[in-house]
């Protein structure tokens, strides 16, 4: 999942040009990378606000899928059969595989993964606001494997083409995962609407509460969002949010017709003229209340997160203190 | 790649659908396999003995997705996981052949979810709480080779059908006692702490060594792969003195209950539902 937040832009141009003056010929050269379309790779020169904003979108998007592994990851235990269980714990795990090539790929640009994990727990870099949402019930599970992860899929999908070579060649891995993970959601709420009444309001119940939020996940409206235009002419970016929400929208009226639920907006309906869904606005201010951390799960997120990340820093100190003995054990053996 | 191609597959019919998520999807070991109890072979007892097998795996797994989002780290989370899917997978093959030739057609559900503490036959090593890290690898090595050991007798087995599980799991169950031997190694040679813990951690499993050696005799072959890992991590071997009861017989520790409790509660809250 990509948060929109990475729209806000690093706009630190790079160094001084050296002594040497090379810099407005690499820049040349990276600017006409860029326009053919073509890859940039950790090799190559870029400038230095390229790679902040990449690095920061990268985390973003990495915090993200690690974060996220916390509002289903509590259903693994309580999944209702053994084929659920199997499915969800799997699912769970594939974003934790996420969460690390994406952390690789930031590497690839210089940052730590030690040190993008304490930002996300000291609360310096962000995470998608999406998971700040409780799962209340098992039809959440499916509610947000066809919500949530048909948003990401919706904003990912255009970065298999994103200019950053380990980046798009990460997200081509991520998203087929991800479509592994939306059919699944969406294929366990057709069973539960088969089901018994209760099973069919817990589907509906969820739907009520994701909808939402799953629209906020694109960002805010593009005319509050200024800061993505340099990330479009960067190719970081592909669409802008409002391309990416309506696109959503239409994707997913005739899936929960299908499905036999109701989306939560009285403004839904197809409009002819436009050849797309009209739909009503979301509550920005409740979007910009659980970025800036007073959503309902900010604080139990990242505490989680810290809590595990502390409990486990006698492990990692063992496992580099075995690692330096045997490195000098082996110089021992090799000199003696 | 066309973004709206790849986009509007998601929303179309897929011919393979039995794999819902990745990793999930897997060779179904029974395949061409005679499901017929042999002549000779005692249905109740292979039933009983499936069970068994299938009780220790579905509670190993469970203990280990609690460890989901709170591994030390991100490739201890995935590699944890990775073996409760593969106990968990063990668990449904075992169910499901049980469920073939108890005589009562139930199927893997029926056992996980519908019966109570004192019907289920896991070793109580499985169920204790995961503890800390060090516990918990310690547990998953004397665990798994001991399952690895017994596996392999399995795959001589009359029953073809449990010949072919065992078989599957041998390899699965490999990795795992490879996995725990090598943090088990990490953590003894690591740090003051990290011994500390780990030295606490197979005194604290050592009592419910003996419950495990019940049939066929695995036993010298456990004994030794664990010598070998302790001396490697340079700490002592866990004597032993086995406790009363066991987990064989249906008698538990408290912590069984409790744990079945939250697997099984949303199941049997609608026992009327399909999942």
């Amino acid at each position: 999942m990509v948060g929109w937040e990475v729209g806000r832009m690093d706009t630190t141009r790079s160094s001084p040009a050296g002594a040497d003056g090379a810099e407005p010929v690499l820049q040349q050269h990276f600017d006409a990378t860029i326009a053919r379309d073509q890859r940039i790779e950790p090799r190559d020169w870029m400038p230095e606000g390229y790679r902040k904003t990449l690095i920061r979108q990268i985390a973003q998007h990495a915090h993200s899928e690690i974060i996220g592994m916390q509002p289903e990851g509590e259903w693994i235990t309580r999944a209702p059969s053994l084929r659920r269980k199997a499915i969800l714990f799997a699912k769970v795990q594939d974003e934790a595989g996420h969460g690390l090539y994406l952390y690789s790929a930031a590497e690839t640009l210089g940052a730590d993964r030690a040190d993008l994990t304490d930002r996300l727990i000291e609360g310096r870099q962000k995470y998608s606001s999406i998971f700040n949402y409780p799962t209340l019930s098992f039809a959440d599970v499916g509610v947000i494997g066809w919500f949530v992860d048909g948003a990401a899929i919706c904003n990912q999908v255009p970065l298999c083409r994103s200019s950053y070579g380990p980046y798009a060649r990460a997200m081509v891995r991520i998203c087929k995962e991800e479509s592994f993970h939306q059919r699944q959601g969406y294929e366990l709420l057709m069973t539960m609407m088969r089901g018994t009444a209760a099973q069919r309001e817990m589907v509906q119940d969820a739907v009520d509460r994701w909808w939402w939020p799953s629209l906020m996940m694109f960002g805010p409206p593009d005319d509050a969002s200024p800061n993505s235009a340099q990330s479009m002419a960067w190719k970081i970016k592909r669409h802008s949010n409002d391309e990416l929400r309506q696109r959503f929208v239409d994707m997913t009226v005739p899936q929960a017709e299908k499905l036999g639920v109701t989306l939560p907006d009285p403004e839904l309906r197809w409009n002819d003229e436009r050849g797309h869904h009209d739909f009503g606005t979301p509550d920005w201010d409740e979007l910009m209340r659980v970025i800036k951390g007073d959503g309902p799960c900010n604080a139990q997120r990242t505490e989680r997160r810290r809590t595990a990340h502390e409990e486990g820093t006698w492990v990692r100190e063992a496992a580099t203190a075995h690692a330096a003995k045997q490195a000098a054990r082996a110089q021992k053996g090799a000199v003696a | 790649m066309s973004d709206d191609h790849v986009y509007m597959t998601l929303a179309e019919g897929h011919e393979d659908d039995t794999r819902w998520a990745y990793g999930t999807g897997f060779e179904d070991p029974l395949h061409g396999v005679d499901t017929a109890v042999p002549d000779g072979v005692d249905a109740g007892e292979l039933a009983a003995l499936c069970v068994t097998l299938a009780d220790d795996a579905l509670v190993s797994a469970q203990r280990l997705a609690e460890w989901t989002t709170r591994a030390p780290e991100l490739e201890e989370e995935v590699a944890l996981a990775n073996i409760g899917l593969d106990l968990l997978g063990q668990a449904r093959l075992l169910y499901a052949r049980a469920g073939q030739i108890d005589g009562t057609g139930r199927g893997e559900d029926a056992y996980a979810y519908f019966r109570d503490a004192g019907d289920f036959r896991n070793v109580r090593l499985a169920e204790l709480p995961n503890g800390d890290f060090a516990f918990s690898t310690v547990r998953l090595l004397v665990f798994s080779s001991w399952r690895l050991a017994y596996f392999e007798r399995l795959t001589a087995h009359r029953d073809p059908v449990l010949a072919a599980i065992a078989a599957k799991g041998v390899k699965e169950l490999a990795y795992h006692r490879q996995y725990a031997a090598e943090w088990v190694v990490r953590l003894g040679d690591g740090t003051e702490e990290s011994r500390r813990r780990t030295r606490r951690a197979l005194e604290q499993a050592a009592p419910y060594l003996g419950e495990l050696f019940t049939a066929y005799d695995v036993r010298d072959e456990v004994v030794a792969v664990l010598r070998q890992v302790t001396d490697a991590a340079g700490l002592p071997m866990p004597v032993y003195r086995p406790l009363p009861g066991s987990g064989r017989t249906g008698e538990h520790t408290e912590h069984l209950a409790p744990l079945l409790a939250e697997l099984q509660g949303i199941a049997r809250a609608h026992p009327e539902a399909t999942w």
